[in-house]
């Protein structure tokens, strides 16, 4: 057993750094790095890539950065663990195995981990008793079933292990867990048991901690941001695991950002419900038990989790078309501006009306006064303010409504108040809503799957 | 009696979930958590949120780094791409509720 393995996290979400990966593996040593390119929305656009296209439906960027990396990491044996084959894993496979021979590279094993695309097996596993009423709401999925994008099981880490365990050097899968990418390569190299529970929440711990990409090690730093030294080149965080569950944060030297006590611990009460219950597919993790303490420049320890043993669900991440939106801006400028954004506001309001357009949500807010703090927003001495960007949204079911919508934003330049700017790019279009539909499935209704591509 | 803002002595990450908002508060020290547990109620935390916050406030304790945790439900306008706030994920949050002033 290796006495300790460094897991490079290279990415946040897909449109992260670009050079993020590539820095990951030649600045410094690593075992493994993890990339997680999915969001809740990400599968629906994937989806609708592969409808278009069978071949797509995986996060392109990948393909792109492996032309760079895979020379680099099959050299110094690094294993990649990513979630971006998205909806269609086995293509994102074959791609970068396409390139793997190109670059004359052998010995290549990259695995495929599939099962986690339910949409074509709704009404079977609706027949079997589970009806993935909506866990929020508890409503049934029938109200949306006609116009679902995308049905995905989210997998925890044991999937990735069995795919590791069968020699590969690279894992592509579609809907796994953000945390399970890092728990994985610590299950298989430290031969950790599915019911190690605390091993496997300080795994998990170490995951939700990397899943953000640098927003562990500086950046997005709510503390004392502006002493966080070069964010231009900044390092993403690095796990350095070892056999007894303790994980120490770090990043590559020469890099800019910072791993300390506060940066790690924004990290840690990022998107989480109840501390105590941290539920993933592969344990339950109590982050009131998580101990940090800073042992050195840009390095953090992360020790003494609990977990607790995971539940009988996996959680299922739907996504369906629910209408239309549009948004539109204009700038209008000293003096006044805040007056003549909200005069601006209400004559399209009123051109809205004598349409008799029918909206579901019509939003107006004002960057530079409230757009982000809305009613908390202190008063705005007018004078002093150069400038207020009036933005204007609507959303319906009418596609035709939020399109013509969308030709009423720029006459207002010359039928409305004075000094406006700002209306550039054209009309909005219509863009799609996509919502979510969370739900739960017992386990044993689906079988993750492990693909092999060998090359020899 | 005296009045301080919140963020002279805490700091804190915001996010979302669904149509919840997330805001981590972390105290920069062991007094300034006892302040926030002590002071950094729920119900102020929605009183604060008046207007923006449309459901229920629920607060969890993390003592072990200093922190609370609050989940605002109902306060980002639908969630995802449903909302059409400009903050549709509630990423500035956090900074709004370090606006707070807390009499101690």
């Amino acid at each position: 057993m290796k006495e300790k393995i460094r897991i490079a996290s290279g990415q946040g979400f897909w449109g992260d750094l670009i050079d993020a990966p590539y820095y990951q593996v030649t600045k410094g040593d690593i075992d493994y790095l993890v990339m997680d390119y999915l969001a809740e929305v990400t599968m629906s656009i994937l989806q609708k890539q592969k409808n278009k296209d069978p071949k797509l439906g995986y996060a392109t960027d990948l393909i792109d950065l492996m032309k760079r990396i895979l020379p680099i990491s099959s050299e110094k044996g690094i294993k990649i663990i990513t979630n971006g084959g998205g909806v269609n894993p086995v293509d994102c496979a074959n791609a970068i195995r396409e390139i793997a021979v190109q670059n004359g590279i052998k010995k290549l094993k990259v695995a495929v981990v599939l099962g986690d695309n339910i949409k074509d097996h709704l009404d079977d596993i609706m027949s079997k008793g589970c009806l993935l009423n909506n866990m929020e709401t508890g409503e049934s999925i029938e109200i949306i079933k006609d116009k679902l994008l995308s049905a995905n099981v989210y997998f925890g880490s044991f999937p990735v292990v069995e795919a590791l365990k069968q020699g590969a050097d690279i894992v592509i899968t579609g809907r796994t867990t953000d945390t399970g990418l890092t728990l994985a390569p610590m299950i298989y190299e430290f031969g950790w048991k599915n019911n190690d529970y605390n091993l496997l929440a300080a795994g998990t711990v170490a995951g939700h901690i990397l899943e953000c990409g640098a927003q562990a090690s500086g950046g997005n730093f709510l503390g004392d941001w502006e002493s966080i030294e070069n964010f231009a080149e900044i390092g993403f965080p690095i796990a350095e695991a070892y056999p007894n569950g303790e994980v120490i944060i770090t990043k590559h030297p020469n890099t800019g950002g910072r791993v300390s006590f506060e940066t790690v611990a924004e990290q840690l009460v990022y998107e989480i419900g109840n501390p105590e219950e941290y539920i993933t597919p592969d344990c339950v993790a109590d982050f009131t038990s998580i101990k940090l303490e800073e042992i050195g420049k840009d390095r953090v320890k992360v020790y003494n989790v609990k977990g607790k043993p995971e539940t009988e669900f996996y959680k299922v991440s739907c996504s369906y078309h629910d209408g239309y939106s549009a948004t539109g801006s204009l700038t209008y400028s000293w003096p006044q501006a805040l007056t003549k954004a909200k005069k601006a506001d209400q004559i399209l309001r009123k051109r809205l009306e004598n349409l008799e357009l029918q909206f579901e949500e019509i939003r107006s807010e004002y960057l530079g006064f409230n757009a982000t703090h809305e009613n908390l927003s202190p008063q705005l001495d007018e004078d002093k303010i150069n400038e207020i960007v009036l933005r204007f949204s609507v959303r319906g079911k009418d596609k035709n409504a939020v399109n013509r919508f969308g030709q009423e934003i720029a006459p207002l330049i010359l039928t409305g108040p004075p000094s406006v700017t700002g209306f550039a790019g054209g009309r909005p279009k219509p863009k799609d809503v996509v919502a979510y539909w969370p739900a739960l499935i017992p386990k044993k209704l689906v079988e993750p799957k492990i693909k092999i591509l060998e090359l020899i | 009696m005296s009045k301080i803002q919140l963020r002279q002595i805490a700091h804190g990450r915001s996010g979302d979930k669904g149509d919840a908002a997330n805001i981590g508060i972390i105290a920069y020290d062991q007094k300034g958590y006892e302040i926030l547990e002590k002071h950094l109620t729920a119900e102020k935390v929605k009183k604060h949120f008046e207007g923006i916050c449309h459901g229920k406030v629920e607060r969890y304790e993390m003592p072990n780094i200093r922190a609370l945790n609050f989940l605002l439900h109902n306060t980002l306008g639908g969630g995802g791409t449903v909302s059409l706030k400009h903050d549709a994920q509630g990423k500035t949050l956090a900074a709004a509720l370090l606006r707070m002033e807390l009499e101690i």
